[in-house]
């Protein structure tokens, strides 16, 4: 029999909001989070703008030693982790532990923290050898981001596969796809899977300054981020976690879990252009839609919903406009399409997996979330994309895109498990 | 899900040999590579022995990618040529779509990492190079892998610590068996700079001894950690259909890969998860642990963790089989060790040579270990072990082709 997998539980942290309840109640009001940065003085940098998270680490699972010593994408991780698996019911002493495993994506693990610690070693750059002396007693649970995978497999009494997935802005998609095949191969019955990240730091706002891509409205730091707006100039850094249960769909009805949709198809490919430059046609992201639709044995008339990558880039929004054109056809302009980034920001390799929660939650309770700032559409984007205002609309059928530096292209579709359809999918 | 995912092509740097061949070479001589660290001036530095790698950037790069990408990213790219050129690959592929890239690090562009983090801290914003918002990241070498050669495939980016080099051939054959024609899939890391090696120091894991002879001693009483070393290794995977079909020849099957999780800080002593591992990639391969005919041991000198792994080796396959460990020559290069020692699995299955632990003079146990001089076997499976720190476990069961 062919496997299915399907999403049994989900845990949310984002700006505005710890937990899914505060996640969705935001989104839907169309509610932007951006904000001037405070996490660190950023005046001498040319974009001073970013969507924080407000996280009591405490008040959320992380315990005084991991508030000290773990950055601040762990903490974020291990509050959706703890929501996502109270959701899901998973009872981890009833389950085989090897078969439980943990994908998890980031794209620059504990640089924050890392960053902290050498400004202190290296004496403001002044050295090159760096005293390690001065730098925290655990430093090595910020070395590489495998300790993201580690940590949330802890939490979840996991033994089997955990890994971390580092594909830099596709990484939360691409940790959630990959998790999807772990249990399609027989790998794992049940999967952790997600992504997080905390990249509001110094060295990430200065080399996305130096590149020009983040939005410098610092003057009005709520409207900056204007997905597919005429007026937009570029994204805004965000930060956060999201995490969802995969299980096998057996699996989930054999102990009586609430299943919440299907991941039907994912694909990740390269663009093989450019590391950090879109093509204008969108070919690739078109071809990685179209993977996905055969996965899934949809037509383009079925998708219901567009979670955009939407980051509110000259070049993004058009690349993806034209991707999703050249992928469904006259369809593309029946589905809505939105950016939650316009509200939530872009927290690299966690915003594909929380954009995978507001999609599920689309599916669940049949609203699409708006694309805040959405004054005057540029002209060459010219799809639904649901200005300003959330709107009710069933979705049995949602389609997730992320797209990222060194060119790779992802995607995914969720779907109703009880749409009517009982084919199965080959991810 | 049965197409039998093959490797065509090995392309290796590391100390010792840059080049497949120059590789092979120094692993067989089981010469100690281990010296006092040059990229850097070490004094002052709790660890002063590496394993270093030669390596002509200027030489083996295209111009435009030398300027934008760290040393770890070179390094893939030129074990990534020698795998292509290993197997009489070159890309583009016919369908661009179906080549992939998948690679593993631990610390990225740790290097380029630090001269950003300088340049930001020292003189500020303005001096902030454009590369830096990519070449640190862990998903560069992907990234510019498939940009160089066209590969517009499935691409993947994996962190699983030390154990990554297995998990990206057990990836690399998921895309295979997904329809994928042709996947590079390997690892390259290049942590010989202060910024990556700060960062270990409390976990006390690397050896701090000065002598290179005696610094990195694993299965020995003398055992204390591991030397750090840098490299890559690259490989070339098709299905075994693909590869008849294009004539290139098959060199090894991945024949089964089994991933665990030791929830212990550190390296589990009880072995436990690792035991696991090696049970699932056996089951995955169909085959049983008596068919293993050479294992390649982890090998951290971490002492806990050698105990650990020569007690799951011998309850596997008791005393007869050859246990080696080639890095104990050239160190232990994180991401890029495991996939080194599957490359060395595939040239011992191809040779029918199992290439040296340079020197154990007091083993902690009586496992049949090749010591000293390389051994002729007639080998037909291979078991590759590689253990993270923070608790990730892998085993790749490796068979020569037609057995």
């Amino acid at each position: 029999m062919t496997k299915r997998v399907v999403i049994t539980g989900m845990g949310v942290t984002a700006p505005g909001g710890v937990g899914v309840p505060a996640f969705w109640e935001l989104l839907t009001a169309g509610r932007p989070m951006t904000r001037s940065i405070t996490l660190f003085d950023a005046t001498p940098f040319r974009s001073r703008i970013a969507a924080e998270c407000d996280l009591h680490p405490a008040a959320h699972g992380t315990n005084t030693r991991d508030t000290r010593w773990l950055d601040r994408y762990l903490q974020f991780a291990t509050a959706a982790t703890t929501e996502a698996l109270r959701g899901s019911g998973l009872n981890s002493v009833e389950e085989d532990e090897w078969r439980v495993g943990v994908v998890m994506g980031t794209a620059l693990g504990s640089a924050t923290l890392l960053e902290q610690n050498y400004m202190v070693m290296s004496d403001s750059g002044a050295k090159w050898q760096l005293d390690h002396q001065y730098g925290s007693p655990h430093l090595h649970l910020a070395w590489t981001p495998s300790v993201l995978g580690a940590e949330i497999a802890r939490l979840s009494g996991a033994r089997g596969p955990v890994h971390t997935v580092s594909s830099g802005c596709t990484a939360g998609i691409d940790a959630v796809g990959y998790a999807a095949q772990l249990i399609l191969d027989g790998d794992a019955d049940v999967v952790v899977a997600g992504g997080a990240e905390s990249p509001i730091s110094p060295a990430t706002v200065g080399s996305l300054d130096a590149i020009g891509v983040t939005s410098s409205r610092n003057d009005d730091p709520e409207h900056s981020c204007r997905p597919f707006d005429r007026d937009r100039d570029g994204f805004v850094l965000g930060e956060g976690a999201a995490v969802l249960v995969l299980e096998e769909l057996r699996h989930a009805i054999r102990r009586g879990a609430s299943v919440l949709c299907e991941i039907a198809g994912y694909a990740t490919l390269s663009s093989a252009h450019h590391m950090t430059a879109l093509t204008t046609d969108g070919r690739v992201l078109a071809v990685a839609i179209t993977q996905v639709l055969n996965q899934a044995r949809l037509g383009p008339a079925e998708i219901d919903y567009i979670s955009a990558n939407g980051t509110g880039t000259r070049q993004n929004d058009l690349h993806e406009t034209n991707a999703v054109k050249l992928a469904l056809g006259q369809c593309a302009y029946s589905a809505p399409m939105s950016s939650i980034k316009s509200m939530v920001g872009h927290s690299l390799g966690a915003s594909g997996a929380i954009e995978l929660v507001a999609s599920a939650l689309a599916i669940d309770r049949g609203v699409v979330p708006p694309t805040a700032n959405l004054a005057a559409p540029d002209p060459d984007c010219d799809l639904d994309y649901v200005p300003d205002t959330a709107r009710e609309h069933r979705v049995d059928v949602a389609l997730s895109l992320a797209s990222g530096f060194g060119g790779f292209q992802s995607a995914m579709a969720l779907r109703r498990l009880d749409s009517g359809r009982v084919e199965t999918s080959r991810l | 899900m049965t197409a039998a995912a093959v490797i065509t092509g090995v392309g290796t740097v590391a100390p010792g040999g840059v080049g497949t061949r120059e590789f092979w070479q120094a692993a067989c001589a089981g010469r100690n590579l281990l010296a006092r660290i040059t990229r850097f001036d070490p004094e002052d530095n709790p660890v002063t022995v590496a394993g270093e790698v030669r390596f002509d950037a200027g030489a083996l790069i295209e111009n435009r990618y030398l300027v934008q990408t760290d040393r770890a990213t070179q390094f893939g790219l030129a074990a990534a040529d020698f795998a292509m050129a290993d197997a009489m690959f070159e890309p583009p592929a016919l369908n661009p779509f179906a080549a992939g890239v998948i690679t593993t690090s631990c610390v990225g562009g740790a290097e380029s990492g630090q001269r950003g983090l300088g340049k930001l801290w020292r003189y500020g914003p303005h001096h902030v190079s454009p590369y830096q918002s990519f070449a640190p990241c862990h998903a560069a070498t992907t990234g510019q892998v498939s940009v160089r050669d066209t590969m517009k495939g499935p691409c993947g980016v994996l962190v699983t610590d030390e154990a990554g080099g297995l998990d990206a051939l057990a990836h690399a054959r998921r895309a295979i068996q997904r329809g994928a024609r042709i996947m590079i899939a390997g690892a390259a890391e290049a942590p010989l700079c202060p910024y990556a090696l700060a960062p270990q120091y409390s976990a006390r894991m690397l050896s701090e001894s000065a002598d290179p002879d005696t610094a990195y001693l694993p299965f020995s009483h003398g055992a204390s950690g591991y030397v750090p070393a840098e490299g890559a290794a690259m490989f070339v995977v098709e299905s075994a259909a693909d590869a008849a079909e294009r004539g290139s020849r098959p060199r090894a099957v991945i024949a089964g890969h089994g991933a665990t999780f030791s929830a212990v800080a550190a390296y589990d002593p009880s072995g436990e998860g690792l035991a696991m591992a090696c049970r699932k990639a056996i089951a995955a391969a169909g085959c049983q642990s008596q068919d293993i005919d050479v294992v390649f041991a982890d090998a951290t000198a971490v002492p806990a963790a050698d105990r650990a792994e020569v007690t799951v080796i011998k309850s596997l396959v008791g005393m007869k089989v050859p246990v080696t460990a080639p890095k104990a020559g050239y160190g232990r290069a994180y991401a890029s060790a495991s996939a080194l020692d599957a490359a060395t699995a595939v040239l011992s299955l191809e040779h029918g040579i199992i290439p040296p632990i340079p020197a154990l003079a007091e083993p902690i146990d009586e496992l049949d270990f090749v010591i000293g001089a390389p051994r002729r076997a007639e080998l037909r499976t291979a078991l590759v072990l590689a253990r993270g720190y923070g608790g990730m476990n892998s085993a790749l069961i490796l068979r020569r082709p037609g057995h």
